[in-house]
C-alpha cells in the first residue's frame, strides 16, 4: 500500500524473494543430502562386503574399502558425497549396474505421467465439485464432496488400487492389468520423452497409444481420486471464505449472473491459494506413486526404490530418496512464490 | 476444598458440574470437560468414530477370547487352505490355512502399538522443538524450525522407506522410522501456539516471579499447547495407520508370521483375483479403523478447537 510504484516494488520483491528462495533451497537440499548421508551411514550393511563379498582376503577389503573412500574421516567424506550429490552422481546401482542417476532418469517419466494425469483429473473434477459444494452448502454434493474427503484420507491406496483392479480388470474386463503396454505393442514404437503415451501418440502408433490408455486409466484414475478428494475439500473451503466477503455481494448488487459471480469473480480469488493446494496435491501424488506402482507393476521411480529396497541397494534407494525429496522441496517453495505472485497482498 | 460440593440433591449431578462457581479446581476441570462431551456427543459421527476406536482397543485387549483359531498356527493345509468365507471361517482363510478373521483380530494388536508408540515418541519431540522454538525465539527458533522444515520437506512414507530400509526391516523399527517422519508437523504446531502465548501478561506475571525458563516452558506453555496438539496427532493417527500399513505391504513392516494389516494385504495380493478375499479382509480393517480415527479427530477438533472448524 504504502509503496508507491506499483512496478519496481513488484520488481524488487520478486528480487529479493528470489535470493530468498535460493538460500532456502539450498539450506533445505544440504540437509536433505545429510540426512541421506546419515542413512546411509548407520546402514548395518558393509559396504564394501557387498562388493567383494565376505571371503574376501583383507587385502582386498581393505583396498576396496580405500577406493569407496570410507577410510576417511566422516567429515571429509560428507563433503565428498555433497559434491557427488550436486553434480547428480550417486554411483552405481548394484542392482542394474548402470548409473543410479541413469536409472532415475529412465524411471522418472513414468512417474510423472501417471502424477501428472492424477493431478489433472483432481483438478477438473475436484474444482467444479468443490465450487458446487460450496454455493449448495448442505446439499447433496456438498455431502458427496464430504465423503469422498473423509474416505480419502481414510483408505489405504494399495488396498484400493487391488480392489479396482479386482472389479475393473479381473471381473469387469474394461481396463487392461499391470503394466504399461502390452508386450505386443512395446517394440512398435521407439522411446523419446519416455512417456509412453506422447510416444505413441506421436509415433501415430493408435494401436499401441489405445492399449496404453487402457493401461494408464486405472492407475491415474485411482491417484485422481485422491487428488479430487483433497483438491475438492480445500477449494470448499476457500470458496465459502471468498462467497463471504463484501464484493461478492457488490457484484451481485450490480445485476451481474449468479454464474459470473461464483464463477469468475469467487472463484478467481479462491484460485490463489488453490495453486498451493495444487502443488501440494502433485508432491503428494509423487510419494504415492510407491505404492500405487508396486500395486500396478509399473515402472517408476517408486517401483525402483521399493526394488531397490528389498535388494539392499542403498546406492539406489538414497538417490531416488533425494530425488524425489528434491522435486517436493523444489514444487514446494515453487508453489510459494507463485502465491506471492498472484497475489499482490501478500507482498509486504 | 473437598467438602462443599458433596452435598447434592438427586438430580444434582449436571448442576454441579455446570457450577458458574466451580468450589475447586478438580470440578471445574470435570465441568469442562462434561461441557466438551455435551458437544461431542451432539455430532452422531464423532460418537460412531470414538466406537470405532474404543472397538479397536477392545479386540486388542480381548484378542485371546475373540480369535476363535489361532493367528498363527494354521490347518490342514490339504483341506482347508484358501476357503472362501463361511460360518466356521468368517473371513475366509489364507494360503497357510490360518482364519483370516483370527489374524485380522490379533492384528489389532499391532495396529494399536505402532500407533500408541509414534504417539508417545513423536509428540513429546515435537512439543519440545516447538515450545523451546517459540519461546526462546531468535537463533535457537531459526536453527530448530529450519530442521524441521528439513524433515517436512521430505515425503512421509519415501523418508520412512530410507530409515527401514537403513535400519533393516520389522516393526519396532518401522515404528521409529514413522515417529521420526511425523514429529515436525507437531513442532510447527506447539510453535505457533507458543508464539501467542508468550507475550501475555500471566507468562510476564511468572517470570517476574522468578520462574525459570524451562519451568515456564514445562509448566505454563506446554499445558496450553496441549489441547491443539492431541486434536492434530488424533488426526494423524489415520495416517500413521496408513503408513505402518504401506510398510507392511512393502514388506518392511511387521515380519511374518506376525499378523500385521498391510502385510496380509500383500500376501492376498498374489491370490486376488480367484482368492479377493484373502486381499480384501485385512485391507478393510485398515480403512474402518482410520475412518474411525479420522471421525473421532474432527470431533475431538470442533469441540477443543472451534476456531479451526469450517
Amino acid at each position: 500500500m504504502i509503496r508507491g510504484g506499483g512496478h519496481a516494488g513488484a520488481l524488487r520483491f520478486l528480487l529479493t524473494k528470489t535470493v530468498k528462495f535460493i538460500l532456502v533451497l539450498a539450506t533445505t537440499l544440504l540437509g536433505l543430502i545429510a540426512v541421506t548421508f546419515f542413512i546411509g551411514r548407520v546402514v548395518p550393511i558393509d559396504p564394501v562386503l557387498a562388493i567383494v563379498g565376505d571371503r574376501a582376503p583383507p587385502h582386498v577389503y581393505e583396498r576396496a574399502r580405500q577406493e569407496l573412500g570410507l577410510d576417511r574421516p566422516l567429515a571429509e567424506q560428507f563433503v565428498i558425497y555433497v559434491k557427488k550429490a550436486v553434480t547428480g552422481d550417486f554411483g552405481n546401482s548394484v542392482l542394474t549396474t548402470n548409473p543410479v542417476m541413469t536409472d532415475i532418469m529412465n524411471t522418472f517419466p513414468a512417474t510423472l505421467e501417471l502424477a501428472t494425469l492424477g493431478t489433472l483429473i483432481g483438478v477438473f473434477v475436484g474444482v467444479p465439485l468443490g465450487v458446487l459444494a460450496a454455493v449448495r452448502r448442505g446439499s447433496w454434493i456438498d455431502q458427496l464432496v464430504r465423503l469422498l474427503g473423509l474416505v480419502g484420507y481414510s483408505v489405504p491406496i494399495f488396498w484400493l488400487g487391488l480392489m479396482g483392479l479386482l472389479l475393473f480388470y479381473a471381473k469387469l474386463g474394461w481396463v487392461e492389468g499391470p503394466g504399461r503396454l502390452d508386450v505386443t505393442y512395446s517394440y512398435l514404437y521407439t522411446p523419446v520423452t519416455g512417456v509412453v503415451l506422447i510416444d505413441t501418440l506421436m509415433q501415430g502408433q493408435m494401436d499401441a497409444f489405445w492399449n496404453a490408455v487402457s493401461h494408464v486409466a486405472l492407475p491415474a484414475c485411482l491417484l485422481g481420486y485422491f487428488s479430487l478428494a483433497y483438491i475438492s475439500r480445500m477449494t470448499r473451503s476457500f470458496m465459502l471464505n471468498e462467497l463471504a466477503q463484501e464484493y461478492v455481494i457488490a457484484a451481485r448488487v450490480k445485476g451481474l449472473s449468479e454464474i459470473r459471480v461464483i464463477w469468475r469473480h469467487a472463484l478467481r480469488n479462491a484460485a490463489v491459494p488453490l495453486v498451493t493446494v495444487i502443488a501440494l496435491s502433485y508432491a503428494n501424488l509423487l510419494e504415492g506413486s510407491v505404492l500405487t506402482e508396486t500395486v500396478f507393476a509399473w515402472p517408476g521411480l517408486g517401483q525402483y526404490i521399493t526394488n531397490s529396497l528389498q535388494n539392499a541397494d542403498m546406492n539406489a534407494v538414497l538417490g531416488g530418496t533425494l530425488i524425489i525429496g528434491t522435486v517436493f522441496v523444489l514444487l514446494n517453495l515453487l508453489s510459494d512464490l507463485l502465491y506471492h505472485l498472484l497475489d499482490p497482498r501478500t507482498r509486504r | 476444598m473437598t467438602g462443599a460440593p458433596l452435598v447434592q440433591q438427586p438430580s444434582g449431578a449436571r448442576a454441579w458440574l455446570l457450577s458458574p462457581e466451580p468450589a475447586s479446581r478438580w470440578q471445574a476441570r470435570l465441568g469442562r470437560f462434561y461441557l466438551g462431551w455435551r458437544a461431542f456427543s451432539k455430532n452422531p459421527l464423532a460418537v460412531l468414530g470414538l466406537g470405532v476406536v474404543l472397538l479397536l482397543i477392545l479386540v486388542a485387549i480381548f484378542a485371546d477370547l475373540i480369535a476363535p483359531y489361532s493367528p498363527i498356527i494354521g490347518g490342514n493345509l490339504r483341506t482347508e487352505r484358501l476357503l472362501p468365507p463361511s460360518a466356521a471361517h468368517w473371513f475366509g482363510t489364507d494360503d497357510l490355512a490360518r482364519d483370516i478373521f483370527s489374524r485380522v483380530v490379533y492384528g489389532s494388536r499391532t495396529t494399536l502399538w505402532v500407533v500408541m508408540l509414534v504417539a508417545i515418541i513423536a509428540t513429546p519431540i515435537g512439543l519440545a522443538m516447538g515450545t523451546v522454538a517459540g519461546y526462546l525465539g531468535g537463533w535457537v527458533d531459526t536453527v530448530l524450525m529450519r530442521i524441521t522444515d528439513i524433515f517436512l520437506a521430505f515425503p512421509r512414507l519415501i523418508l520412512a522407506l530410507a530409515f527401514v530400509a537403513a535400519l533393516g526391516p520389522g516393526i519396532d523399527n518401522a515404528i521409529i522410522a514413522i515417529a521420526i517422519t511425523s514429529w515436525p508437523p507437531y513442532a510447527r504446531i506447539a510453535r505457533a501456539e507458543t508464539l501467542t502465548i508468550r507475550n501475555s501478561d500471566f507468562i510476564a506475571a511468572v517470570k517476574l516471579q522468578g520462574a525459570s525458563t524451562p519451568r515456564i516452558i514445562l509448566g505454563h506453555v506446554v499445558p496450553l499447547c496441549l489441547s491443539s496438539l492431541i486434536v492434530r496427532v488424533t488426526l494423524d493417527m489415520a495416517g500413521i495407520i496408513l503408513t505402518a500399513a504401506g510398510l507392511g505391504f512393502l514388506g518392511l513392516g511387521a515380519q511374518p508370521p506376525m499378523p500385521e494389516w498391510g502385510a496380509m494385504v500383500a500376501t492376498g495380493r498374489n491370490y486376488l483375483i480367484d482368492q479377493w478375499w484373502v486381499a480384501a479382509m485385512p485391507g478393510a480393517a485398515i480403512f474402518v479403523v482410520s475412518l474411525g480415527f479420522n471421525l473421532l479427530g474432527d470431533g475431538l477438533r470442533d469441540v477443543l478447537d472451534p476456531k479451526a472448524a469450517k
